[in-house]
């Protein structure tokens, strides 16, 4: 009785209004536990950690401003005149989905304004989740405990294609609407079940006049609904985990050294939040993206020349370009392999993304968990996958402009083709070997640094006339940072024969693990980082010019 | 070896003791050094400039405050059809130009504030936190496992294999309901994608006149789109038929055919063939009228008109539908049939 008198005579007293509420709130939420935890949290500091910032804030962009559309925008395939503004357009047929569209667009002050930071901020979103998704691999920061949240990023990233897809599908316009028929396109030819899904998916025939109503629900409310569960769960983990870190000096992997979410990271994270926006806002304001007006109305029978999806559909567009028309029949029925095959590759270089972490972690055999990040060139095979990776990605995006290309710059399509198809297998093996030398060069520089020093650029002259570059010892700070990483040795089959002398069967998943073992760590895979030994030989003879 | 054969000059002044976190081994010249001591901004010492920093965190917050003035009497008093002139950009609605600049302005200053504040004026002392395991210790996760274990005990749910069998048959079949419910979402396919609205006797209707065609319509050279008659924009299926239903017709030489069955449906020279790209769907829009190549934008696949519209080139696996076509006693186009064979994209069903 007594200690609930004194505090509510405390809090009656003196105590400022908003800590009297937070008060009020910690009686019913416990608010002080989590903050206790969290407001001093600390986040490491590297310009990288900001993509996935970019992400988050375009997706709050998306969401305030597409609640802001859906108070204009009709998600109706009806047949209406349109009487509008837009005088090119007037008396045309056209859905209500293009007619509001254009009301948005021409009447609504500021609406088009809206509609354009809608979908630069869409296209943000999607290149943001690239990159960021790129950082986390190249850095290995997927590794234990972060696979996971590394998942959802991925599905992140697929839902977000699909969102933005069915997003510029709304406004039903010549474009759109033929990136529409594409899909359907590719639909039917999914073996056996291919026109049951599109008749299910239009509600009949191709268009029909359903599937903006269709497309719509699934845009604003059940993959954005997703996704924010999807975003939340990713940044609890984020929080949980805690932020990964380089390595350097008084980091190590049961630390995180950097600045307190209150106030630093508080006000540099809304800071940036502003700023993203500002940016997107003014790129709108500017850039005037998918003009509709211009495409006009979706006709099934007309079409644009150099139709062209949004960027991040581009690699499936150059799959299908570049495949060649495959057709398989038999026994009445078509096998589509020309579309299907692209399809299906669409599905696989995605899927890949995905499942990586668990392939490098069943190679290594590693089960600890990895706070510290990796210098990319440390990983030379994951780094050269990656970029393998991208470059069947660019390829791809490369095969869906294969007409502008030819036109822009002169060449016959067919050329261009070939060169597509050629390049998307040819293209990633190079772009692995070169890439992992690049690395190997540079983990060669880097233990070079360690051992000699760095170069000064200060020419000496020997008493005996010999010009020798002076070569400058590392600090203690970046002599620990550079070798720093872990060096994995490939792992091995182990005896082939027990300690009764029987010879054990070695599984071809064994054999497998320790070939994919020796290509990531083996001899030609990375360079031995410096010993203490190496280097104090080389410092204590004639290592200091 | 020891320390002792580290070069002095190599050694850090205070190695390994900075902030005493981290013990280092015996004479590794790679030991971990410790957080670097925090070194001084110009704003932490001179308070002029800490001053300077609080003038441009305020200046920035000011311009974001008349930014969204300026933002409100744009809204107002910009008229929204104005368009006006601005290199490189061209012809660009005055409104949307206005609205968001201002509105970048306005956000983007605060950002800007913000930043600037949190790295000119906060304290950026880097500090360290520890971390944990994210693994439960060996004691918690026994604990969790004996009571799951006890838990599912009590629930008798193992023992009674009848309840155990049951329930799951229920759980499975619940969704059904669900799945069923989705039947609805549209019919089968049948013989849809089969057929078009073309008969014998429907004559070939020009899209852009809306006349039906003779064959003296149709120069050599020339593509024209047509549609089948009866089929008017106000339909009510207007989209689903042409999007079958669309033809393009083109005149030939008949010494040019070079396909026998080609030339039987044609009539004078006169071929029509479905506008729909039997690769995904695409309407044909471009015409070479030296080769008779005809050019879908989409992803380029190219027929030859003259040889039974075979592919050429690019994707699309299979010739474009000929639609059999006559002249009726008036004197005007009319189909002899439907397509023999679906048009548009190749599907499981075709054959
Ligand atoms: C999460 C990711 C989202 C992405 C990537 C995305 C992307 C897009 C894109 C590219 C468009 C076409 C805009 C245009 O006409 O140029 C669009 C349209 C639209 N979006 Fe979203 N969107 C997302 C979420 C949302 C949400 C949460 C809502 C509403 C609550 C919404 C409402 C709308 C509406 C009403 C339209 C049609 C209006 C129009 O086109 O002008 N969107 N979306
Ligand atoms: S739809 Fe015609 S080439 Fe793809």
């Amino acid at each position: 009785m007594s200690t609930s008198t004194t505090t509510d005579s405390r809090s009656r007293g003196k105590a400022p209004a908003g800590e009297r509420i937070a008060d009020w709130a910690d009686g019913r939420l416990g608010i002080y536990s989590l903050a206790k935890a969290n407001m001093r949290k600390i986040f490491p500091d590297h310009w990288s950690f900001m993509l996935g910032e970019i992400c988050m804030y375009s997706f709050i962009i998306i969401i305030l401003t597409g609640v802001y559309l859906t108070l204009f925008f009709h998600p109706s395939m009806n047949e209406v005149e349109y009487h509008g503004s837009y005088v090119p357009l007037q008396g045309q047929l056209m859905s209500e989905a293009f007619n509001s569209t254009l009301h948005i667009s021409f009447e609504v002050r500021g609406g088009l304004l809206i509609r354009q930071i809608h979908h630069w901020a869409a296209l943000i979103f999607i290149a943001g989740m690239f990159v960021h998704m790129m950082r986390v691999f190249f850095t290995g920061a997927f590794r234990k405990p972060r696979e996971i949240n590394w998942l959802f990023g991925f599905l992140l990233l697929v839902l977000g294609m699909f969102t933005g897809f069915t997003g510029y599908s709304l406004p039903d316009d010549l474009l759109s609407g033929t990136g529409v028929r594409f899909t359907q396109g590719a639909i039917l030819s999914v073996p056996i079940v291919g026109t049951y899904i599109s008749m299910f998916l239009f509600g009949g025939e191709f268009p029909g006049g359903d599937f903006v109503a269709r497309f719509y629900s699934i845009h604003i409310l059940l993959l954005p609904g997703i996704m924010l569960g999807l975003m939340v769960a990713h940044l609890i983990l984020v929080f949980y985990h805690k932020h990964t870190q380089f390595a350097g000096p008084g980091k190590t992997n049961t630390n995180v050294v950097g600045m307190p979410l209150l106030p630093v990271y508080m006000a540099k994270a809304g800071g940036f939040f502003f700023l993203v926006f500002g940016v997107i806002a003014l790129i709108a304001g500017i850039a005037s993206i998918n003009p509709i007006w211009a495409l006009g109305p979706y006709r099934p029978d007309q079409v644009s020349t150099g139709a062209q999806p949004d960027w991040y559909m581009g690699f499936a567009e150059g799959l299908v370009r570049a495949m060649p028309g495959w057709e398989i029949n038999f026994w009445g029925h078509t096998l589509v392999l020309g579309v299907f095959i692209p399809l299906v590759l669409f599905g696989l270089l995605l899927g890949v993304i995905a499942v990586y972490p668990f392939i490098e972690s069943w190679v290594t055999g590693d089960k600890r968990e990895h706070h510290i990040l990796d210098r990319p060139r440390n990983a030379p095979t994951r780094t050269a996958f990656g970029v393998a990776w991208a470059t069947a990605y660019l390829v791809g995006l490369l095969g869906g402009g294969n007409d502008i290309i030819a036109t822009h710059f002169h060449m016959s399509l067919n050329a261009v083709t070939w060169f597509v198809r050629i390049a998307f297998f040819v293209g990633p093996v190079v772009a692995f070997i070169i890439t992992k030398r690049i690395c190997l060069g540079l983990q060669r520089r880097d233990k070079e640094k360690v051992l000699h020093g760095r170069e000064s650029g200060i020419i000496k002259r020997l008493p005996h006339g010999e010009f020798i570059e002076v070569h400058e010892p590392l600090s203690q700070e970046q002599l620990h940072t550079l070798t720093a990483h872990e060096q994995y040795k490939p792992a091995e089959i182990g005896p082939t024969v027990d300690e009764n002398g029987v010879e054990r069967k070695v599984k071809r998943s064994e054999k497998l693990r320790a070939k994919l073992s020796e290509s990531y760590y083996g001899e030609d895979s990375q360079i031995a980082k410096p010993t203490a030994e190496e280097y104090r030989e080389i410092t204590s003879g004639h290592g200091h010019h | 070896m020891s320390s002792q054969d580290i070069p002095e000059k190599n050694l850090p002044a205070e190695q390994g003791h900075a902030h005493g976190a981290v013990g280092t081994v015996e004479g590794d010249p790679f030991a971990d050094p410790g957080m670097p001591p925090h070194e001084h901004r110009i704003q932490d010492i001179d308070e002029r400039a800490a001053k300077r920093s609080e003038r441009v965190v305020a200046l920035l917050f000011t311009v974001s405050m008349l930014a969204t003035i300026g933002f409100i009497a744009s809204y107002v008093a910009i008229p929204h059809d104005k368009s006006i002139y601005l290199f490189p950009l061209g012809h660009i609605s005055a409104q949307n130009f206005a609205l968001g600049v201002t509105l970048g302005v306005a956000l983007f200053t605060i950002g800007a504030g913000a930043v600037h504040w949190a790295r000119t004026l906060m304290s950026d002392v880097e500090i360290a936190d520890e971390r944990h395991a994210i693994e439960a210790p060996a004691e918690v996760s026994e604990k969790v496992k004996a009571d799951f274990r006890l838990g599912a005990e009590e629930s008798q749910l193992g023992r009674r294999k009848l309840i155990r069998n049951t329930m799951f048959g229920a759980l499975a079949l619940v969704p059904l309901s669900g799945v069923v419910l989705l039947r609805d979402l549209g019919p089968l396919p049948e013989e849809k994608l089969r057929h078009t609205i073309w008969r014998k006797g429907k004559l070939l209707v020009n899209m852009n006149t809306d006349e039906p065609l003779r064959p003296s319509d149709v120069a050599v050279g020339s593509l024209t789109f047509a549609k089948p008659e009866g089929l008017e924009e106000h339909d009510h299926d207007f989209q689903n038929e042409i999007a079958k239903a669309a033809l393009m017709i083109v005149r030939l030489q008949p010494d040019d055919i070079k396909d026998k069955r080609e030339l039987e449906w044609s009539h004078e020279g006169i071929v029509a063939y479905s506008k729909i790209c039997t690769h995904v769907g695409c309407p044909i829009s471009l015409y070479e009228q030296q080769t008779h190549h005809v050019l879908c934008p989409c992803h380029q696949s190219t027929f030859d008109l003259s040889d039974g519209a075979r592919v050429i080139f690019g994707p699309a696996g299979h010739a474009l539908p000929q639609l059999r076509i006559g002249v009726n006693d008036e004197g005007y186009l009319e189909a002899l049939g439907d397509f023999e064979e679906p048009v548009g994209p190749a599907f499981w069903e075709r054959g």
